[in-house]
């Protein structure tokens, strides 16, 4: 017999921080797989954010910067200028990404940094308590929206995937789960492409992964699951939104 | 003939393993680890394909898979 399935090398060999059934550790891994597959580990530096994502530099076995907050995309523009050989990629939450960095992120995708952004999509601050952020979906309760999200005074949940697709800049943008072993699978495939963009320089590349926060949400881990594939899927359709070089 | 280890100081018991499981051959166990969780373990190791399916959707790699 022999083992079918190993951690990838690009990840240590630690237990995580991460609540029981929260995504973040799985999309840990498909990024590791996908860096294994191009086996750019020693040249990948990470660009991690404020959230619980915080600790990428403890997880992952590559070199990695801390971002301030929300500004994850503008230290990857310069991190990737001044090593051109390097692959850089961020790794973001939804508060980080949508909110305090929306500025940030919508400059680099409409520059066409030679970057791959990962942008984890839970519809809450998760570190902080579960606030509301600007994917929570309309009714959602949390923390700062007691009664629901009002899209009347809040607005209606920005799909990032979406709204960069449209800026000339971005070569490639998606948005996969990883809520069961079908989408899984999908999302292991469109990391691959979106790192493939940088390898082959040929651009900005966007993820945008939904998942799952439990201890926030107010739910056992099979629930939360579960409304990744029903509620959240409903609104973030999963999908391709743009493929320029068609890889 | 397949067989899965489960890492039980590893695992979280949030169950996912026990949804991905092509044979529902997972559940989980009654004991508690030294986290403070229910690991999940497997019902009938003969039964087992390999798919591997449990150990792709756990988020704390707490399982490995041999085929
Ligand atoms: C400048 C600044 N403002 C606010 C905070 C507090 N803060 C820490 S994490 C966080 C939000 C994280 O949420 P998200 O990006 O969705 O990541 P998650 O924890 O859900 O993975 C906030 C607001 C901070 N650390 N720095
Ligand atoms: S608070 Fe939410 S996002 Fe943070 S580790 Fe726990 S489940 Fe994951």
């Amino acid at each position: 017999m022999q083992q079918v399935f190993k951690r990838p090398v690009s990840l240590k060999d630690v237990q995580t921080h991460f609540c029981p059934g929260c995504h973040h550790g799985t999309i840990h891994r498909l990024v590791a797989e996908a860096l294994d597959e191009y086996g750019v580990q020693q040249r990948t530096i990470g660009v991690a954010s404020v959230g619980c994502s915080v600790f990428l530099y403890g997880y992952f076995d590559i070199d990695v910067v801390e971002a301030p907050h929300g500004r994850a995309a503008a230290v990857a523009t310069g991190v990737k200028r001044a090593r051109p050989d390097s692959f850089v990629f961020t790794y973001q939450g939804d508060g980080d990404l949508a909110a305090i960095g929306t500025a940030e992120i919508i400059h680099a995708a409409n520059r066409g940094e030679d970057i791959c952004v990962i942008f984890v999509n839970n519809t809450t601050y998760g570190m902080t308590g579960g606030q509301m952020a600007p994917t929570t979906l309309v009714g959602q309760k949390t923390s700062t929206s007691p009664y629901g999200r009002n899209q009347s005074k809040d607005g209606a949940p920005i799909r990032m995937a979406e709204l960069l697709a449209q800026l000339k800049g971005v070569a490639f943008s998606a948005r996969v789960a990883v809520n069961s072993p079908k989408n899984l699978m999908d999302a292991k495939k469109q990391i691959k492409k979106a790192f493939r963009y940088q390898v082959e320089g040929k651009g900005f590349s966007f993820i945008e992964a939904l998942s799952a926060c439990p201890t926030n949400w107010g739910m056992n881990p099979l629930q939360a699951n579960e409304r990744v594939g029903s509620e959240m899927t409903d609104y973030f359709k999963l999908g391709v939104f743009k493929n320029v070089e068609n890889l | 003939m397949a067989r899965i280890e489960i890492e039980e100081a590893r695992c979280k018991g949030c169950g996912l393993c026990t949804i991905a499981c092509s044979r529902q051959l997972l559940v989980l166990s009654e004991r508690i680890n030294y986290q403070g969780y229910t690991p999940a373990q497997i019902t009938d190791q003969e039964k087992c394909t390999g798919c591997a399916l449990c150990a792709e959707i756990c988020p704390d790699l707490a399982i490995v898979v041999f085929r």
